[in-house]
């Protein structure tokens, strides 16, 4: 039945952060740059090996599924290397910029295109504390950096100076404009059961045992949110079956038509960046983030105070690598996701533009609104049926837990309370406000 | 200097230089791309003031689209490739007479106001009643109650001569968010209307010719 305790888990908070750890040594403003510097590297890692894994992965689904093998020979038997191998070769290509072609606008296109695909991962969390910037309208965020990729290719398209880049242009500024507003009603649909725009706590409200406590089992309106959520996710990223943008068969390559080398790979790289992205929303908005569902978090979680201390006051190696196993469940659940947009898109026929426009704004549109409609008036449906806001298990605000800062005693203080529990941190840790 | 000052006036600058390469630009797309770094920079100084809300809705809305409809614009009514805007030198001096009195009266403004008295009187209110970070959390929590008529403030009261803190019920802003509501409904069906497919006379009349379905 439901249960009204808040639930209380201890969190290990580390004390220390990275621009104060520099600042010991270098003058501020220097440690804020380096803090900043060391935060997007991290995050460009796995931005820039995402795109390089979907590429392999493309490859070898979209051959497997056409009944031939892919890559099979470049670093190894399954052609590990084979995306690397692609990129030295666009690397080394000439950088062509047509007579016609506007030249500032025709360069710097690529680059708004791909910055504003990486951005959005800017306040997307990966794990317990894993986020370059934990926002409070987190979400909200997100979808409006998302927003931002229609400029980088209208302006590509047009000042390429090609009227199949044009055409390509048009095209896609149309579709992804048009997809943005079912894009941010479904998002909109748990982040309304969920009540925070916070992706932290949203993902922390997804914990503990057992699957029915992922935000897509919260309603029926949530589940088939989901659905409505991945497919306006794939065409809004300019996948087929809606990648008429870039049709090969219709448009030569449209937008990127013009575009060869180093600019060309990375319209390709923002393409698989963006598809990360939105795979990476969906896991956590539905498909319960980093957490396994089945409850093994909470069997260890007496392990996270494990290690205190080493090498860095109040870090904890245990809660790392619980840490770290959250975030490898986040990457492989939305890695499936990315698989099957990579599936659909070997499988389905292209759409027409009209019956992509048709499908956006004739079916999807009304059906993301039905949906928020009903996710708004179910909390109040069960509470003047049945007297409380949720089916089964514990209400969302309740499942925040109280974290509470494991600290490490200081060197000369008592040793009798190594790893007391101290005093609640500051109102912006995550689950620190009990509801 | 600090890192907030620093990042303050990398931002400043980006944002008016790029309001002077949309005047300075020639053709209209670039003119479009400069307009882009302007308010892109005006949003990063909402966020420097930590208005998070505030400048994400800054990106989506002018950024994401404003600018596209603009480009849009000027990608179907153009008149050739690369289209540009010449002003005549009356028209640029006229311009730039008015831009300067307005310049001058932003300047006026700003200086006649007392800063220092200013700092006093906010740094005076009490803890309770400012709004700050540690309270607030820079989140929309306020602004979402507020929009619905939930709106409260604590005030400090003299009750006998001491100080009492009270929470009262301020008038929030529900009948503008419903004003607003039926206005922008109004405004799209009066879009919807107008670009309605429009009968025309000569096709109904060759149908009607023809006698059967087209």
């Amino acid at each position: 039945m439901v249960s009204r305790k808040a639930e209380v888990r201890a969190a290990v908070v580390p004390g220390e952060t990275l621009e104060r750890f520099f600042s010991g040594w270098i003058p501020p403003i220097s440690a804020f740059f380096a803090a900043a510097f060391v935060h997007a590297l991290l995050l460009f890692h796995v931005l820039a090996v995402a795109p390089l894994f979907y590429i392999w992965l493309e490859r070898k689904v979209s051959a497997r599924i056409q009944d031939r093998l892919g890559p099979t020979r470049t670093g190894g038997r399954f052609g590990w290397l084979q995306t690397v191998a692609d990129g030295i070769k666009l690397i080394q290509k000439e950088d062509l910029c047509p007579g016609a072609a506007d030249s500032v606008l025709f360069r710097i296109a690529p680059f708004m295109a791909t910055v504003a695909a990486f951005m959005a991962m800017v306040a997307l969390p990966v794990s317990r504390g894993w986020v370059a910037v934990s926002l409070e309208t987190g979400a909200f965020l997100i979808l409006a950096l998302l927003s931002l990729e229609v400029l980088g290719i209208i302006l590509a398209g047009y000042a390429s100076g090609s009227k199949w880049a044009l055409f390509g242009a048009i095209r896609e500024a149309a579709q992804m404009v048009s997809y943005e507003i079912p894009l941010a009603i479904c998002a909109l649909v748990p982040l309304l059961a969920a009540g925070t725009l916070n992706l932290m706590e949203v993902g922390e409200m997804q914990s503990g045992f057992f699957l029915t406590r992922w935000l897509i089992f919260q309603n029926p309106f949530c589940f088939i949110a989901f659905f409505v959520f991945f497919t306006v996710a794939t065409a809004s990223v300019k996948r087929a079956p809606f990648d008429l943008a870039e049709a090969e068969s219709e448009l030569v390559a449209g937008f990127h038509t013009e575009y060869s080398g180093l600019r060309w790979s990375l319209f390709f790289m923002a393409e698989y960046a963006s598809m990360f992205t939105v795979s990476s929303i969906a896991t956590l908005l539905f498909l319960g983030g980093w957490w396994t569902g089945f409850g093994i978090e909470d069997l260890l979680d007496p392990l996270r105070t494990w290690g205190l201390g080493i090498p860095v006051k109040n870090f904890s190696v245990g809660n790392y690598l619980l840490n770290l196993f959250g975030c490898v469940v986040f990457l492989v659940k939305a890695s499936l996701l990315v698989t099957v947009q990579i599936w659909v898109r070997w499988t389905l026929p292209r759409l027409r533009i009209d019956q992509v426009m048709t499908t956006c704004l004739k079916y999807l549109l009304p059906m993301s609104c039905v949906l928020f409609l009903g996710a708004a008036a179910w909390p109040l449906l069960l509470t003047s049926t049945l007297g409380r806001p949720i089916l089964f298990g514990t209400p969302l605000g309740d499942r925040l837990g109280v974290a509470v800062r494991v600290t490490q005693p200081e060197l000369q203080g008592d040793e009798a309370s190594a790893g007391s529990i101290a005093a609640p941190p500051s109102p912006f840790f995550i689950g620190s406000r009990s509801r | 200097m600090t890192i907030d000052a620093l990042l303050f006036w990398i931002f400043a600058a980006l944002a008016c230089g790029g309001a002077l390469g949309v005047v300075l630009a020639s053709r209209i797309v670039r003119m479009a791309f400069w307009l882009v770094v302007s308010l892109g920079s005006v949003a990063a100084l909402f966020f420097l003031l930590n208005a998070e809300f505030l400048g994400a809705a800054q990106l989506l809305i002018y950024v994401g689209g404003t600018i596209v409809i603009l480009v849009f614009g000027v990608m179907l009514t153009a008149g050739g490739a690369a289209p540009r805007l010449k002003a005549t030198p009356g028209e640029s001096l006229l311009c730039i007479a008015v831009a300067a009195s307005l310049f001058g009266l932003c300047l006026f403004t700003v200086g006649s106001v007392d800063w220092v008295e200013v700092a006093r009187r906010q740094g005076s209110i009490s803890h309770e009643n400012r709004p700050t970070a540690g309270t607030v959390g820079h989140g929309t929590h306020a602004l979402g109650s507020a929009l619905v008529g939930f709106r409260p403030a604590v005030v400090t009261t003299n009750k006998d001569g001491q100080p009492v803190k009270q929470v009262v019920l301020q008038t929030g802003y529900l009948l503008p968010f419903e004003i607003i509501s039926v206005h922008l409904l109004v405004v799209l069906l009066g879009a919807a209307y107008l670009a309605r497919p429009k009968q025309r006379r000569e096709a109904g009349a060759i149908a009607a010719s023809s006698g059967g379905p087209a």
